[in-house]
């Protein structure tokens, strides 16, 4: 456990220090969600009723952002080939390493959301449920990205093909994430679709650190 | 304990670079590889270490820990560092130490470790300032930060200035001098006790 969290540490302290990585994901989510205002008009009922979908759909793309350098600065100057023969088995490497990754992009986009809220006029009483879908579903989104990130490693500018990859394994996240946030849901459906939400976010951290790891082996060889 | 490599057969792509090689590495010895470029070396050793898997053959301890894999005994440092350039030497050295369960007294075998190869000044500078020779050292000094038995080095010379060479050839006759066995892929003579020499050029069998 301890190398566990040697690791995790030593990938949040570099994210903190580069810093490259969450200020491109923040500024990026502040940029398109500003666009969308000037692009639709300034219709605040239109904006309220789609300000759920507008906000999980930029947190997606900015999250994605940051995405292909969760492996590839590891194996480029070799420290991938040498956590490999650590203690740690891989799949609990790519754990640590996808678990850094939501540490230092989900949790920032999950709290800068309910600000760009405001420039959507989302209702106010969906404020801490955004913050609370938005935390329960970033998991998913950083431990599904890791299995990406694993197979696009050796790619030469392999972002666009992450993307492909990754966007179609993000929608049922998207789809409960929005229906939890969406006023219309109602009591019944936000519970529901948030333990939706949640068991999706359950299946990946258990699951993406394997497939991710699996990919990962491949490419050692 | 050895090291040994039985009727080893390894393809790259398409070519077969090495057959039939076998040998052993008893503790305390230390095994250089030689040859020309292409002649197997790097793939021999990513072999032992495990990323690569034999056509045919088999590497394995003997008299190690039986539950480990050969990498998981093994310190394997290859032609990149390992070195984040934005930690600190301290923080890069402190890490592997942590990671690879370098056990007690952490601060000292990483003090030791830099203080071997000549670190011990720089240990608060950020790694991106250091010289490509001075990274080299760095990522030498993972071998002292954490206790493995064997080590698998390739071409550990590369930029490294004579003086770091004796340091390296020291390091390493301490650790087979311990118990320790090393296998290293060189082209530059280093100045090592015990050490025999295996050419990758001379077990080629003609296609």
């Amino acid at each position: 456990m301890k190398s566990f969290w040697a690791l995790l540490h030593r990938d949040v302290t570099l994210a903190i220090r580069e810093g490259g990585a969450i200020g491109t994901a923040l500024g990026f989510f502040l940029v398109v969600v500003s666009l969308m205002p000037l692009g639709l008009g300034p219709d605040l009922n239109l904006l309220s009723r789609i300000a759920a979908g507008i906000l999980w759909i930029a947190l997606l793309l900015a999250a994605l952002l940051s995405l292909n350098r969760i492996f590839e600065a590891d194996h480029e100057d070799g420290t991938l080939d040498v956590l490999a023969t650590g203690p740690l088995p891989l799949e609990l490497v790519t754990a640590a390493k996808s678990l850094a990754h939501w540490v230092t992009t989900g949790i920032p986009l999950a709290i800068m959301a309910p600000v760009l809220g405001i420039l959507l006029n989302l209702d106010l009483a969906a404020y801490p449920i955004l913050v609370a879908t938005t935390l329960v579903g970033t998991p998913a989104v950083s431990f599904l990205g890791a299995i990406g990130a694993a197979l696009t490693m050796k790619t030469r500018r392999g972002g666009l093909l992450l993307a492909l990859i990754v966007l179609p394994l993000y929608v049922p996240t998207l789809i409960f994430g929005i229906s939890a946030v969406s006023a219309g849901a109602g009591p019944t459906g936000l519970a529901a679709s948030f333990l939706i939400l949640a068991a999706i976010s359950l299946v990946t951290i258990v699951l993406g650190p394997l497939a991710a790891a699996a990919a990962l082996k491949v490419h050692l060889q | 304990m050895q090291l040994i490599a039985e009727d080893l057969a390894i393809d790259r792509g398409a070519r077969r670079v090495i057959d039939g090689l076998s040998f052993a590495v008893k503790a305390g010895e230390a095994l250089l590889l030689t040859g020309p470029n292409g002649a197997g070396k790097t793939t021999l050793l990513r072999t032992l270490a495990g990323y690569i898997r034999p056509f045919r053959g088999l590497v394995r301890v003997e008299g190690g820990d039986d539950e480990l894999t050969v990498a998981e005994q093994a310190h394997v440092v290859g032609h990149t560092n390992a070195v984040k350039l934005s930690l600190s030497v301290a923080e890069n050295a402190g890490f592997w130490n942590s990671y690879l369960d370098g056990g007690a007294d952490a601060e000292l075998r990483v003090d030791a470790a830099l203080r071997h190869f000549g670190l011990e000044d720089l240990s608060e500078f950020p790694a991106a300032y250091l010289s490509a020779g001075q990274k080299r050292r760095l990522g030498l000094a993972r071998l002292l930060v954490a206790r493995r038995p064997v080590w698998l080095l390739d071409e550990p010379t590369a930029s490294l200035d004579t003086a770091s060479s004796e340091r390296l050839a020291a390091a390493v006759n301490d650790h087979t001098n311990s118990g320790g066995l090393a296998v290293i892929a060189t082209h530059l003579p280093l100045a090592l006790e015990r050490a025999r020499t295996l050419n990758l050029a001379a077990q080629k069998v003609p296609a």
